[in-house]
């Protein structure tokens, strides 16, 4: 007897990989889990190189080479020139810090095609504080000129919330100051670590509305001149956001140790089983069981199955509906029809009328012994 | 976008064949265009050295069609290139 093949699903467009979870930055709203992978249990640049190769023969396009902070890899020069040999647009996700003059021109010598920078804040005081790294905001803007003499395409990235929406417009002046063609104005997300802290970060609907109006003012101001991207903070929408464009449709995200998600946030799904880019071909795990487990939309309950938005946002997010009730096959609970939208609206109300609470950065843990 | 213009693709934007899904395909920062036969043809014509009236000349001498029409058609793809910053024009 022969086994019949699963179907293949559509091949991914996008690769994360996450190179390192080391980071100089700690910021309390990091997407990375909250075990995070030790230096120890990271893979080789000759891993990841023949990772890439079966990106792209798998149909990926688009790496994204992240952390943690990935020039805390001294190899990232090799990694990086792996991914341009294997025919992957190569952008990488940085912070800035530990990428001097010559660090960027070996980047440059290696082919990367773009730099997405991140901003915390807009004045050393907001910024450093958020990444919890005294003098990183500096040292960044000095990374910011050195991309510009190089040419480097960049693009700003910023993480919004309570302590810094209100900056919305000089965060805008900012990027096109640093000579950003984009910048993604991303409200926090609750998944990671900004889901534990997610009342020291949560925006008030104001802000949010304020946020809104500035960025269509933007748009106008900027058009031509610098592409803005904005992500609402789901959480004051009535419907759910298509999370990953659909589980499994899109994008997959490898892990320093090699562990390949459906996002990065999937872990905190239990039952699913991740399987390793190290020991098995990525184009099995892109038709294995963590991908399968919410593909498409044959899975979906009731209200999502006959519901006229299903092939919009296919239920809206996985690990929201897991974070927040505790069952990741329900209907995203902040979508409007969902039984648990009252709850999620009485717990925003708490966590915004109520003073911020301490942050709880981000940090590996110790290895005892 | 006027006439004399003069298209290029900037730094971070290539044409790329996409061998899996076999078309092509124009990355960008964040941007994976697929491409369709009269898409490829534009961008296929853009050196950073011809402007818009002599690609569309180009174009529709290929293409048999009027040189008005094909010019209006390529300025409008272009334009909606240049607003994401994936087309630069000199």
């Amino acid at each position: 007897m022969r086994d019949v093949p699963a179907p293949t699903a559509p091949p991914p467009l996008a690769m994360l990989a996450e190179l390192t979870h080391r980071c100089p930055l700690s910021c309390p709203y990091c997407s990375n889990p909250l075990e995070l992978t030790a230096r120890q249990a990271e893979m080789s640049a000759e891993d990841w190189a023949r990772i890439f190769r079966e990106a792209a023969a798998l149909g990926v396009l688009q790496l994204h080479l992240s952390g943690g902070e990935p020039a805390s890899r001294p190899d990232l020069a090799e990694i990086v020139r792996s991914a341009r040999e294997a025919g992957l647009y190569t952008n990488l996700i940085t912070s800035g810090i530990g990428l001097t003059p010559r660090r960027l021109e070996e980047l440059d010598a290696a082919g990367l095609d773009h730099v997405q920078l991140s901003v915390q804040g807009v004045t050393p005081e907001i910024a450093d504080r958020m990444g919890g790294y005294q003098g990183g905001f500096a040292r960044k803007m000095q990374t910011a000129v050195e991309i510009a003499r190089i040419g480097f395409p960049l693009t700003i990235n910023a993480v919004m919330h309570r302590h810094n929406l209100d900056d919305l417009p000089a965060t805008l002046a900012l990027a096109a100051d640093l000579g950003a063609r984009r910048i993604e104005v991303a409200c926090v997300q609750f998944q990671g670590w900004a889901l534990k802290n997610r009342a020291a970060l949560q925006p008030s609907r104001a802000q949010v509305e304020a946020a809104k109006r500035t960025v269509a003012e933007a748009r106008r101001i900027y058009a031509g001149r610098m592409a803005i991207d904005f992500v609402p903070p789901d959480y004051f929408a009535d419907f759910p956001k298509a999370c990953m464009n659909g589980w499994g449709s899109t994008g997959l995200n490898i892990a320093p140790d090699g562990k390949v998600l459906p996002c990065h946030a999937a872990e905190i799904i239990p039952g699913l089983v991740f399987q390793n880019a190290r020991e098995t071909p990525l184009a099995e795990i892109w038709n294995g069981p963590a991908f399968s487990a919410f593909r498409g939309t044959d899975w979906l309950p009731e209200p999502c199955q006959s519901c006229e938005r299903r092939d919009i946002d296919y239920g809206g997010c996985r690990c929201q509906a897991m974070a927040l009730i505790g069952d990741a096959k329900a209907t995203d609970p902040i979508y409007r029809r969902s039984p648990f939208r009252g709850e999620v609206d009485r717990m925003i109300a708490a966590e915004t009328t109520a003073a911020p609470p301490p942050f709880v950065y981000r940090k590996l843990a110790r290895i005892a012994g | 976008m006027k006439p004399s213009d003069r298209p290029r693709l900037p730094r971070g934007v290539r044409l790329h064949h996409d061998r899996v899904r076999d078309t092509p395909v124009l990355l960008g920062p964040e941007v994976a265009l697929m491409l369709d036969p009269i898409g490829k043809a534009v961008l296929d014509e853009i050196d950073g050295l011809s402007d818009l009236a002599v690609i569309s000349h180009r174009l529709a001498e290929r293409y048999g069609a009027p040189v008005a029409t094909v010019a209006e058609d390529v300025a409008e793809f272009l334009e909606g290139l240049a607003a994401r910053r994936l087309v630069e024009v000199r």
